[in-house]
């Protein structure tokens, strides 16, 4: 690129070692909107595992916000090239919900009220990687960020972490989700800038 | 921005790619059956792409994903357009 | 629109006959001028090396680059049109903007930057001996929305079009006017055009009505009525073009006379 509009600089970009290749530091929470954000009331709110032999496991609300909440810090990355160290949220593990769960598949597909779809291996979403979150800064998630509940798959880039989320469907075998159908990539690890096909 | 654009704002992203304006095509949505221009389409543009959606049922028409060296164009949910030069 | 089956101007090509707008293409433009439009937006005259020209209504994408080559782009309405290669932008500041307030505050004659267009065939009008459509046209903007529509004003007195035209502008306060003197110049000329305001925060000392954000019934009263089918072209902020947007249609103008463009982004 040789054309340089004078005096032109952009806004503020940082470096930092935290921050994975090709990602700059952001103050504020940019919003990745693909569609209307859907206005879910708590009471209407269900979260579903849908497992290969047709059985699902259901938390409403209230019997969600009584299972074991834990306090994760910890830095986002979105594949639009930003990044936020040092995020907190509250939520819980996906370990405490596939705890009573009977699958063989490896892969899931998160569903979102709203429609939007993104596909996580099982192994991505176990052993203290993710959270289905409700808090974020110790206030209840915005709507605009996914509120009531989102997904939390921190060390993934942040279009894994479906805003509005509603269940996930065990898979055979991977398939794609919403933006990983049109360019992005299956997996999306920041670290190893897998951003596209 | 949460808010939508209109289907105008398809013009200057899509500009690249097709020989025809694309906001004077119409199309029909695959959902409801709407015959529509696409600039009465809703768009939702973020840094990750650019969703094109049906004003009368919400349904995903079209997404647009441009990284600058490639871009990829998913036209399902509509059916045959109709192009005007 | 090419679609309404227009014969070609005497001279023109077959392909110039149906192509209702001119090819967009990237451009290098170079800032001729730039002064304060109202406090918070300025007015960008630019020349544009190779420009094909541009219908009234049409907007462009402006494209900046940093010395580390991050480029921002974003879109304007062009408030010119015709075959000129001098391209006219108003450019409203966005308070936490990454583009406009560069535009409007350190931008200045001399300095370069990249444009694509004329974009977007949609949101056009052109002179009814161009496009055979004769009904009247209803212009409803909210802040810097008029752009497109002055454009549209401009290119109807330019061709002293005959179609009634008539402007319906929510603006914040009478300082906050784009294209104020402009406005006065059009409404004197002979084609004919009637200009309604309306202001949300602070009027005229001697308007007859108290500020406030535009009603469903001052609405009515100041467009033409769904009876006489005007065309109607509404761009503004999402909030106001989806009010009026609503309102029309309450009013029973046909969905498909009313032509919207919202604006957002930075």
């Amino acid at each position: 690129m040789s054309f340089i509009t004078r005096g032109f600089s952009g806004r503020g970009r940082e470096r930092d070692d935290r921050l994975p290749p090709g990602q700059t530091l952001v103050g504020d929470f940019p919003v990745l909107s693909a569609g209307p954000t859907p206005d879910i009331d708590t009471a209407d709110w269900a979260f579903t595992i849908r497992t290969e032999s047709g059985v699902d496991h259901t938390w409403t609300w209230d019997e969600f916000m009584a299972l074991p909440i834990e306090d994760v810090t910890t830095d986002i990355h979105c594949v639009t090239h930003w990044s936020k160290l040092g995020t907190g949220w509250r939520g819980v593990a996906l370990d405490t919900l596939f705890e009573g769960v009977d699958t063989d598949y490896g892969y899931t597909m998160a569903h979102s009220y709203g429609g939007y779809t993104t596909n996580v291996p099982l192994e991505d979403l176990l052993d203290g990687k993710a959270w289905v979150a409700f808090e974020f800064d110790g206030e209840p998630l915005d709507p605009e960020h996914g509120g009531p509940a989102r997904l939390l798959v921190p060390h993934l880039y942040f279009w894994k972490s479906a805003k509005w989320v509603r269940g996930l469907t065990m898979m055979e075998e991977d398939e794609p989700g919403f933006w990983e159908q049109n360019g992005y990539h299956l997996r999306g690890d920041p670290w190893k800038e897998e951003r596209y096909w | 921005m949460t808010g939508h654009l209109d289907g105008n704002a398809l013009a200057g992203p899509l500009a690249d790619f097709f020989s025809f304006d694309i906001t004077t095509t119409t199309g029909r949505c695959n959902a409801c059956g709407t015959v529509a221009e696409f600039a009465r389409a809703m768009v939702y543009m973020s840094g990750a792409g650019t969703v094109v959606r049906c004003a009368t049922c919400d349904h995903v028409l079209a997404v647009l994903v441009d990284t600058g060296e490639r871009a990829w164009i998913d036209l399902a949910g509509v059916s045959a357009i109709e192009v005007r030069r | 629109m090419s679609a309404d089956g227009i014969a070609a101007p005497p001279g023109a090509s077959p392909l110039a006959a149906i192509r209702a707008v001119p090819r967009a293409g990237w451009h290098v433009a170079t800032v001729a001028a730039t002064h304060r439009e109202t406090p918070n937006a300025s007015r960008i005259e630019l020349d544009v090396d190779g420009w094909p020209g541009n219908a009234a209504g049409q907007h462009l994408d402006v494209r900046l680059t940093a010395p580390d080559a991050y480029t921002a782009t974003r879109s304007y309405s062009i408030a010119s049109s015709g075959d000129s290669t001098r391209v006219v932008l108003a450019v409203d500041k966005l308070p936490d903007g990454e583009v406009s307030p560069f535009l409007v505050d350190d931008l200045r004659a001399g300095d370069q930057l990249e444009v694509h267009g004329p974009l977007g065939a949609f949101f056009v009008w052109r002179p009814a001996v161009e496009s055979g459509d004769d009904r009247p046209v209803q212009l409803i903007a909210g802040g810097s929305g008029v752009v497109p529509l002055y454009a549209m004003a401009h290119a109807h007195a330019d061709a002293s079009d005959p179609t009634p035209f008539r402007l319906l502008y929510s603006v914040r306060t009478p300082r906050d006017v784009y294209f104020a003197d402009e406005w006065r110049a059009l409404a004197a000329a002979s084609a004919p055009l009637q200009v309604d305001l309306v202001y949300t925060r602070q009027a005229p000392d001697d308007w007859p009505a108290p500020p406030g954000r535009i009603t469903r019934e001052a609405l009515e009263a100041a467009v033409i009525p769904a009876a006489e089918r005007p065309r109607v072209y509404v761009c503004g902020s999402t909030g106001f073009v989806e009010r009026v947007a609503d309102w029309l249609v309450g009013l029973g103008h046909a969905p498909g006379d009313i032509r919207t463009e919202r604006y957002g982004g930075t």
